[in-house]
């Protein structure tokens, strides 16, 4: 399958413009290495079949988080100039390879079910079966209305702690 | 039970039944490329007429002439202004990010010509891929426009396209939720994502079921395309051109011509989703599509001859304070209206009801809202103490 080939070459560019995320001196050009990163790893979920998951993936990591993040650099003062290396620089590649190397063995040693691609009829797609498993009675529903109520009460906090005296 | 496909296939979600019978529907990469060539060529010629119709409409109610010198009327402008810029040196400031600079452009065009893969061009079921999540495909898309503005504001090293990018990003991220929500009531309404068969689902037009909507989506559309009123973003009088000062040649063709491929595409849109799309008697379907787009960008233009600019706060009010609470409202009223109305003819009286609510929402808000808001009161630090 033609898919084959272009998951290759999508994942040999998440991993090359997640490598200039952290390697990149400039943190706006990191930043826009990091859309990159995103939207590539939206096009792997296209390979995969899961049409819902992509989108979203371009709607909230591209369209939201990137841009907040973009607006937080902005708002720093030492943008303009290439930035200093970091004094965590050690501890934070010791934290990597620890967590890292854990990340891998463990994935590796699971034993994952095999995969069985779902049998969809022409153009159906993942949203409406995901939307019947999360709004449906038996579904997540509950847990969907705590994580709601949950954000309103990190936005009114946040609200809370900016305030005027 | 169908058979089992090839996750291209399924991807593209090709539906036979709205294509010819010599059409390749099995092979899905001949499809995707002629599509593709389809949709873009479709897209850049539309373009060059929104140039043109828009130059000389806004040229009639300024009562000039407008450009009429280049062919029969004028119609050749685009192509002797592309010749024109194409030769034009290309200049980059010193201390511009050269790299960034450059993609610019290029960032902020392509998403724009990108949302013509889920738009039905061509009748039912004749475009590249009948997604079953179009909708959001189609809002993920458009919200890749801000990144390439920030670019281009940020590379420049220049402070007015720096300011026109903070704005920029202000005022999509603002409207992007309105937009959302308007377009949540038409979805609620058709029971699909997918833009299809949101055009399959209007018997009757969305914008009767949904006047409110259709008045929401084409603000925040407007703002979100910095179409004026809302071109904060190049606002001459105060930071020259924007984000796009620093730019010459064919990398300003470029933003020229994303800037109406996204007037285009917001054009394009509504008329799929309010205006029935490619649905019509008699014409050929792409052409009654071509017609609506051209109405609404008629509306559009209108608009932009005949109000002036809004100020940032004004833009920031309309679109936090009037436009998001009215598109969440509609979006409750849409609901209960699909659960409890029975479906069938009777529809067609949801047109009046609907109607009367939107003209009381918008009167009631029109009354208690402000938009001025956002006064900057100036305290010295010894009045701050006391």
């Amino acid at each position: 399958m033609a898919f084959d080939f272009v998951f290759w070459v999508l994942a040999v560019i998440a991993v090359a413009s997640a490598l200039l995320v952290v390697l990149l001196r400039n943190i706006f050009r990191a930043a826009l290495a990091m859309i990159l990163c995103f939207t590539v790893i939206a096009g792997l979920y296209v390979t995969l079949g899961a049409d819902f998951l992509a989108v979203v993936q371009v709607l909230i990591y591209v369209g939201a988080i990137s841009i907040l993040i973009i607006l937080a650099i902005m708002l720093t003062r030492d943008v303009w100039q290439a930035g200093r290396a970091s004094v965590v620089g050690p501890v934070a590649a010791i934290a990597f390879f620890l967590f890292g190397g854990a990340l891998v063995i463990g994935l590796s040693r699971s034993r994952w079910p095999a995969y069985t691609p779902p049998n969809l009829p022409p153009g159906e797609g993942t949203s409406a079966s995901l939307g019947f498993e999360i709004f449906s009675r038996s579904g997540f529903v509950l847990p969907l209305l705590i994580s709601a109520a949950m954000l309103l009460a990190a936005v009114i906090g946040a609200l809370f702690l900016i305030r005027d005296e | 039970m169908a058979p089992i496909q090839s996750a291209e296939q399924t991807v593209l979600a090709i539906r036979p039944e709205g294509l010819p019978a010599f059409w390749p529907a099995d092979n899905p990469w001949l499809h995707a490329l002629v599509f593709i060539v389809a949709s873009i060529a479709f897209a850049l010629v539309m373009v060059i007429v929104f140039i043109y119709v828009e130059r000389r409409g806004v040229a009639r109610f300024q009562l000039r002439l407008g450009p009429n010198r280049a062919g029969p009327e004028g119609v050749l402008q685009a192509v002797a202004d592309l010749i024109k810029l194409l030769l034009k040196e290309d200049i980059v400031p010193r201390l511009a990010d050269k790299v960034v600079h450059l993609l610019a452009p290029i960032v902020a065009t392509v998403p724009a010509f990108m949302v013509f893969a889920v738009v039905p061009l061509w009748g039912d079921g004749a475009m590249l891929a009948d997604l079953n999540a179009g909708v959001l495909y189609f809002i993920a898309i458009s919200s890749f426009g801000v990144v390439g503005v920030f670019m281009a504001g940020w590379a420049s090293s220049n402070k007015y396209s720096l300011i026109s990018a903070m704005r920029g990003v202000a005022q999509m991220v603002s409207y992007e939720i309105p937009l959302v929500m308007a377009l949540l009531g038409v979805v609620v309404f058709a029971g699909t994502l997918s833009l299809n068969g949101i055009v399959d689902a209007q018997s009757i037009p969305f914008a009767l079921l949904q006047p409110l909507a259709a008045v929401i989506y084409f603000l925040a559309m407007s703002a979100e395309i910095n179409r004026t009123p809302f071109d904060l973003l190049e606002a001459e009088s105060e930071i020259i051109a924007g984000y796009h000062t620093e730019y010459s040649g064919m990398k300003f063709a470029l933003f020229y011509v994303a800037e109406y491929g996204h007037a285009v595409a917001g054009a394009a849109i509504f008329a799929t989703f309010f205006l029935g799309g490619w649905k019509g008697p008699v014409l050929p379907p792409v052409l009654w599509l071509v017609i609506k787009m051209l109405v609404v960008f008629f509306v559009g233009f209108w608009a932009r001859a005949t109000l002036p600019r809004l100020r940032v706060d004004q833009v920031m009010g309309l679109g936090w304070k009037a436009l998001l609470p009215l598109a969440v409202i509609n979006v409750l009223i849409a609901a209960v209206e699909v659960l409890f109305w029975p479906s069938g003819t009777t529809q067609w009286l949801l047109v009046p009801i609907n109607i009367a609510i939107g003209a009381l929402l918008v009167f009631l808000w029109s009354r208690t809202v402000s938009l001025r808001g956002g006064r900057v009161e100036v305290r010295t630090r010894a009045e701050v103490k006391a």
